[in-house]
């Protein structure tokens, strides 16, 4: 779309935002009954939705439980009328599929498996508008909810770069203009990225000004989730009368 | 089959010696392997070898009707392929997730990094457009798949040529190559993916990982950049936890390799154009054949053969006599007889007369009347008959000789006579009668 600014000169973005600023979230925890965790998040329009089953033997074959560790298996899909055109295949295609690993490879990392060992995690995730921050913070969500423990909360928020200056959360809009996109997932304590993907080009030496907004955006993603928690346990006490 | 599971013992070794700075095939730790790139007699066709791993790119063309959504840019598809002879482990249903893997990073990689210019590809806007499908196969799997697939994909985009189309107002007209030359593809820039395996939580970090390696790492980081140092595509799997700092020293890392590499990519792509125009011979066929041994040859050398026949004579004068072959067979018990020459053995009764040197008969027992060798070889007093006597050799382990109850005096020793002394060979069941070779 020409003419479309996506940095105004007054350094305001497209849908009012500054530079450093994250779309609206708001999250519930425990949306389901019968799963054992479950989360949903809402990133600006982006709605994502996760379901954690586990820890529980391991179904299927036998053979593939370790023996240290548990197994963590997670699915991705896409609703159909989620994106610009409405998608035929919701999951098996390879996005969904690379989606799927990369959210294990996060989960792997960051739950602590060998507390259960030949057992299995799952985790199923559906989101509206298919970014992997949304998924990876519902996910997280989910997880807690379970009460499966984890090192730390795993925050990912995604980062652009315009004219000299690095955005964070990048709404649909400026990611269909095809400038470079960074998605960072983050474990806020200890600094550490447990994925960073980044796509388009990006020239080496704006990459540590992107970085660090990426980071800092999701430093506050874990303010708000952190909230969101508390929250969530302080109702649940309440229910049960302490 | 399933993959052979890699030991302990391996493992813990290659861990080891990465702690210590120390790879198998001994480079450093920034080191690539050596890359070859050889074209084939088509254009759009290459073979490209890092050490080991191979990859076999070829791009095709066709035009097809663009997608509704983008009417006036061409269609790109890549396809990469781990066939079976790649490795044991790459079955045909088997390999889905390494597969999803190397295509999405493969798609990202080139496509949204817009390296190759779209619109270019428009012949019609709307109904024409040209599709360009980049197959790579992997033929052989030693490591880094993904490095050596990225530059195949490059280098068979940049080598490939299309047929030149020309539209007049309404009429478009397709050139064969024997009308007009194929025209090549324009790209914009060439990314490159390099890829970093980390060890010991991100402690370690190699570039351009060996199977072997990979198999014992944490993760990988895979960079993809151009040599105008912008980066294309970033993408960290494995589950490792990298710092910020690790990710910037590695862009910094990709940076100097992908000039390298871009560099050796732009001097093949010249040779094989050169080789083409002035009319040699080019294509795989080529590439492959000097690397075989077809004859052997060898310089004569002169020998002069005048006096042959004196010589002869003089060296047979002069030696010693070969040694007797005793001929006739020599019972040990009932049952067990001995023709010839042998090797000392260890078993059945010793019958045999005591002073028996220079026979050259394998196993006469000889006694050693408390001789002693220069070697060393002691022997303790024969004492009664059914002690069993311990000869003792500081060059040997300890020997203790079981004899039945008849013959005490038989006893396994080394001669003494003035032949020649060697060193008792360490085993007891080894030990050759030299005094044979001597005669």
């Amino acid at each position: 779309m020409a003419g479309l600014e996506l940095l105004s000169d007054q350094g305001y973005r497209v849908d009012g935002r500054r530079a450093g600023e994250l779309r609206k979230i708001q999250a519930r925890m425990g949306v389901f009954a019968q799963a054992d965790g479950s989360a949903y998040i809402e990133q600006g329009n982006t709605k994502a939705l996760a379901v954690v089953y586990g820890p529980h033997e391991i179904r299927g074959s036998r053979a593939r439980a370790l023996p240290d560790r548990a197994l963590v298996n997670c699915q991705y899909s896409s609703a159909t009328f989620s994106t610009g055109e409405r998608k035929r295949r919701p999951h098996g295609d390879r996005k969904s599929c690379e989606m799927g690993l990369q959210l294990r490879q996060t989960f792997e990392a960051a739950i602590l498996t060998q507390l259960h060992p030949r057992s299995q995690i799952d985790i199923y995730v559906q989101a509206d508008g298919g970014t992997y921050a949304a998924c990876v913070n519902a996910a997280t969500l989910a997880v807690l909810d379970a009460g499966i423990p984890m090192r730390d909360f795993v925050c990912a928020c995604s980062a652009g770069f315009v004219d000299g200056t690095a955005l964070a959360d990048l709404s649909h809009v400026e990611e269909a203009a095809g400038g470079p996109q960074l998605a960072l997932a983050l474990l806020p304590a200890s600094g550490q990225i447990a994925l960073l993907e980044m796509d388009a080009r990006l020239h080496e030496d704006h990459l540590e000004r992107v970085l660090e907004a990426a980071a800092q955006a999701a430093r506050d993603v874990h303010t708000l989730l952190d909230r969101v928690v508390r929250q969530h346990v302080r109702e649940a006490s309440i229910l049960l009368g302490d | 089959m399933k993959e052979t599971p890699l030991s302990n013992c391996e493992r813990r070794f290659l861990l080891r010696a990465i702690e210590e700075k120390k790879r198998l095939d001994g480079r450093q730790t920034y080191d690539y392997r050596n890359i070859r790139i050889s074209f084939g007699t088509d254009y759009g066709c290459c073979i490209v070898e890092l050490g080991k791993t191979r990859v076999l790119g070829q791009v095709s063309c066709e035009l097809v009707s663009p997608k509704l959504n983008r009417a006036t840019e061409g269609i790109l598809f890549f396809n990469l392929e781990l066939s079976q002879m790649a490795a044991p482990a790459f079955e045909p249903g088997r390999q889905s997730d390494l597969l999803v893997k190397l295509n999405r990073l493969m798609e990202r990689c080139l496509r949204n990094s817009k390296c190759i210019d779209t619109e270019s590809l428009c012949v019609v806007a709307g109904e024409k457009v040209w599709q360009i499908r980049v197959d790579l196969h992997l033929l052989n799997h030693d490591g880094n798949i993904i490095d050596a697939a990225s530059i195949a994909a490059i280098v068979a985009l940049c080598h490939f040529r299309r047929p030149d189309v020309s539209v007049q107002g309404d009429e478009v007209t397709l050139y064969t190559p024997e009308e007009r030359d194929p025209v090549p593809l324009s790209i914009h820039h060439m990314p490159i993916c390099v890829s970093f395996a980390f060890f010991q939580q991100g402690a370690y970090l190699l570039v351009d990982p060996n199977e072997r390696e990979e198999r014992v790492m944490d993760g990988l980081l895979v960079i993809a950049m151009n040599k105008h140092r912008e980066i294309c595509t970033i993408q960290s799997s494995g589950g490792i936890m990298l710092l910020k700092d690790q990710v910037l020293r590695c862009s910094k890392i990709a940076g100097v390799k992908v000039a390298e590499i871009t560099e050796l990519i732009l001097k093949a792509l010249e040779n094989d154009q050169k080789v083409r125009k002035e009319g040699g011979k080019f294509g795989f066929a080529e590439s492959i054949a000097n690397q075989r041994i077809t004859a052997f040859k060898m310089e004569k050398a002169p020998i002069d053969t005048s006096d042959v026949e004196e010589k002869a004579e003089e060296i047979i004068a002069e030696a010693e006599p070969p040694s007797e072959v005793v001929s006739t067979p020599v019972l040990w018990t009932p049952g067990t007889a001995q023709i010839g020459e042998g090797v000392e053995n260890s078993w059945g009764d010793l019958e045999d007369s005591e002073k028996e040197d220079d026979e050259g008969g394998g196993d006469q027992a000889i006694i050693l009347d408390g001789i002693k060798m220069d070697t060393g070889v002691e022997v303790s007093d024969i004492g009664s008959q059914d002690a069993p006597i311990i000869l003792s050799d500081s060059e040997e382990e300890e020997m203790i000789i079981l004899e039945p109850d008849k013959n005490p005096k038989k006893i396994r020793t080394q001669t003494t006579s003035a032949k020649q002394e060697k060193a008792p060979s360490k085993k007891p069941v080894k030990r050759r009668k030299k005094k044979r070779a001597a005669n």
